[in-house]
């Protein structure tokens, strides 16, 4: 099983992201915040040495929040050459490096103390292991001696997160501090990338320390594929030039492995249609006519009919998840497949394939692009297309009520088609999926596999911070919002002009959804009331604006980007309207409601 | 069907808590599970005997592989292994089973450990099998206490 893998302990990899697309533009002023580094600190205690090695490795912002257990941190970072940002909650600071994390490819750095500070951060941490989100975690823990007493704001934060984290650590003793760092971010950043979590107890962090540099990362036990070998090459370029109706089925791992160009290029030289899932969305732009859109429970109608008729299903950077799968014994049924991924356990974890190569799935594109492959697909492209004209997306404009797909609408062509957006997690999730017309990867931030409300706005706040010159818009909903709302204050306190545009239909509209469908209408407790968000928007000191109508929606829109500094847009939309197509649960991807006349 | 597998972990603190985490997670069984020292100082083997078809031993050998503590998983289940585990067995005596008792013991070769009033302590090394059959013997005479190692195993080396 090790035959194909490489033991990674020599040579630190260079930090990824930014290889492609829009991210650049941003992330130019990463690279060159990075050419300039700072002079490292001054280090006489554990918490110095930590911000001297975190300088090395390129850290150039953390957000955190501090606490009795990260004291010694905290005094460090007081003159330290690293920016903070002091979120209002520590969920808010875990996203918002998630966001700075997804933007740019870099770890995103958060920082809480022991007990409640660390606990806070659970959610965030979860989200970034199922999303694959780079991070490094650090928390505070009570001193050593204590640890195990049930002492003040102890908790076991590597217990409580080893199955949420790609790896953690505890720092017992100071001299294992920079091994720790070294590998904490190799780790988290490089295979299939993930949050590492390093406790810090307080005599550590305390304690006196003297400087060390950063050490070559060698985690013993690490491995990460690299490219394929040639058999598996040849497999491959065997099945798809033989293939009638081939299908791309494309995700995140396309965009963390910087892989969006060379698929691009792939896709083109071989006229093979692309499917993507949410988390690949932007790493083939939607304009290019092989793009079929976005698959699964609310994927586009012709999408969910391409993997339902494929002969060759060709799985890139994605994890055979059921949102996308539906029901496993309808799932692409006359398909052989083939799954590149650079992860091994999600070969053969969910569907069985013929061909299961693990491998950095750029560099198999790469190696297939060189077979030059030429499979006649003319003909399946124009069943393709017979299905979207079946089943087209209409964003429904013009009415006289707001449809919230007018909104996604009207703010992808205000922003040019270039924006950062992130989401929350409900109806607006998947219409902004559905209806912004992505150009480049990383360009959308969403919660994909856990799905946590409450994400979107921090994570534009972490974007933000990243990209400072970017339009970055959060599309959020009435109810997600308020989950992390007061993370207004931090970007009133840092200058950050981030967008909010609230889908607000009075409801938590993905559950009233599901109880109109499955539960008869009993709308039990999914009617969601809300302050009055222009009031709250003044009163933390941002731009409030309020839309009803497709008219009011546009000025708002224009007004807000227009706007320098944070702006809260309220939009008040039709209430039930619902998000189609809908795969309902436990049915096969052609199995789709496409109405509610149906449903 | 019955597995066995070898793993080769760091020696650290928390490894086994990451591997019976894994285990439970995934809604892998458990059957045994023994760790020790190994043949690399830094290094500790694991034995753990599971079961699960083909598809679910690739699964958890890739799952177990993803640790970054395991360095090298072996599924021995399909070679020929050396397998054993230890069992300490407590019986009651009387003067009439005495007797019988020690004819039940001497083929399979345990030492007496323990000898009390009205008991006595067998230890019995072997594979499973061998194991679960004196158990099974001694049953009729009221085992008491019974405490097993777990299986721990190693492939034969090739005779020629
Ligand atoms: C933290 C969390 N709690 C609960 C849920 C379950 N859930 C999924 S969507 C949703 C409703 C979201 O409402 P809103 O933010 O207003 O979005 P809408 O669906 O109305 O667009 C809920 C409660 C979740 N995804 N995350
Ligand atoms: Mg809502």
């Amino acid at each position: 099983m090790q035959a194909s893998e490489q033991l990674v302990n020599q040579g630190r990899a260079p930090l990824p992201g930014g290889q492609d697309g829009m991210a650049n533009e941003g992330a130019d002023t990463v690279s060159a915040a990075e050419a300039k580094r700072p002079a490292l600190p001054v280090v006489k205690t554990g918490a110095d040495l930590l911000c001297s090695l975190l300088v090395e490795a390129g850290v150039d912002v953390i957000f955190g929040y501090p606490g009795g257990a990260v004291l010694p941190v905290y005094d460090a970072l007081f003159s330290a050459p690293i920016r903070h940002i002091l979120t209002r909650h520590e969920q808010g600071a875990v996203h918002a490096a998630q966001g700075y994390a997804r933007v740019t490819g870099r770890p995103g750095i958060v920082l809480a103390t022991s007990g409640p500070g660390a606990t806070n951060l659970v959610t965030g941490i979860a989200d970034a292991y199922m999303d694959s989100t780079p991070l490094i975690v650090l928390t505070g823990q009570v001193a050593t001696a204590s640890i195990g007493t049930d002492a003040f704001q102890e908790a076991d934060i590597v217990g409580i997160t080893t199955p949420i984290t790609k790896h953690n650590y505890q720092v017992r003793h100071i001299e294992d501090l920079p091994q720790i760092v070294a590998d904490a971010f190799h780790i988290a950043t490089t295979g299939r990338p993930g949050p590492v979590l390093i406790d810090l107890p307080k005599d550590v962090t305390g304690g006196p320390a003297a400087r060390v540099g950063l050490p070559d990362p060698s985690p013993l036990g690490y491995r990460v594929p690299t490219g394929p070998d040639e058999a598996a090459v040849d497999a491959m370029a065997a099945a798809i030039a033989g293939a009638r109706r081939p299908l791309l089925y494309i995700g995140g791992g396309i965009v963390s492995s910087g892989a969006a160009e060379r698929l691009r290029a792939f896709a083109r030289q071989t006229r093979i249609p692309v499917a993507s899932t949410l988390m690949g969305l932007g790493a083939f732009p939607n304009d290019d006519p092989l793009f079929v859109g976005m698959l699964g429970m609310h994927g586009k109608y012709a999408a969910n009919q391409a993997i339902t008729h494929c002969d060759l299903l060709i799985a890139f950077g994605v994890r055979f998840d059921d949102r996308v799968t539906g029901k496993l014994e309808r799932f692409s049924p006359h398909s052989r497949k083939i799954h590149v991924d650079i992860d091994q356990a999600e070969l053969g974890k969910n569907v069985a394939v013929e061909i299961a190569v693990a491998a950095d799935v750029s560099l198999a594109i790469e190696a297939l692009a060189k077979r030059e492959l030429q499979p006649d697909t003319a003909e399946w492209i124009a069943q393709i297309n017979g299905w979207h004209a079946d089943w087209p997306l209409d964003a429904k404009r013009g009415a006289s009520v707001l449809k919230p797909q007018t909104v996604i609408d009207l703010l992808a062509e205000l922003t040019g088609r270039a924006a950062i957006v992130t989401t929350d997690v409900g109806q607006h999730q998947m219409w902004t999926a559905l209806f912004y017309p992505w150009r480049a990867p990383r360009q959308l931030v969403t919660s994909g596999g856990l799905g946590t409300m409450g994400y979107g706005f921090p994570a534009a706040l972490g974007a933000q911070v990243a990209l400072p010159d970017r339009t970055v818009v959060c599309v959020a909903g009435d109810a997600s919002f308020q989950m992390n709302i007061q993370e207004l204050q931090t970007v009133m306190e840092n200058d950050l002009p981030v967008k909010v545009a609230i889908i607000n239909n009075g409801f938590l509209g993905m559950v009233r959804q599901w109880q109109q469908f499955f539960y008869d209408k009993r709308y039990a407790h999914s009617r969601i009331s809300s302050p009055d968000f222009v009031k709250v928007a003044e009163a933390f000191g941002a731009l409030g604006l309020r839309a009803r109508t497709p008219q009011e929606a546009e000025q708002v829109i224009r007004q807000a980007l227009s706007y320098d500094g944070p702006v809260v847009m309220d939009f008040v939309v039709e209430e039930e309207e619902n998000v189609f197509p809908m795969v309902p649960a436990g049915k096969g991807t052609d199995e789709m409601l496409l109405d509610w006349e149906e449903a | 069907m019955e597995r066995t597998m070898s793993v080769l972990v760091n020696d650290r603190p928390g490894v086994l808590a990451r591997i019976a985490g894994l285990f439970s997670r995934r809604g892998f069984n458990i059957a045994s599970i023994t760790v020790g020292s190994s043949e690399r100082a830094e290094c500790s083997r694991m034995t753990i005997v599971t079961s699960g078809d083909d598809r679910t031993a690739r699964q958890i050998e890739a799952q177990l592989l993803k640790l970054i503590d395991v360095l090298e998983v072996e599924d021995i289940s399909a070679e020929r292994i050396v397998s054993r585990e230890l069992a300490l067995i407590k019986v009651d005596t009387t003067r009439e089973t005495r007797l019988e008792i020690s004819h039940i013991l001497e083929p399979f070769r345990v030492a007496i450990v323990d000898v009390a009033h009205s008991s006595i302590t067998v230890e019995v090394t072997g594979d499973t099998e061998k194991v679960d059959a004196l158990i099974g013997l001694l049953r009729p005479f009221g085992v008491t206490q019974i405490a097993r190692t777990g299986v721990t195993a190693m492939v034969r080396s090739q005779t020629v």
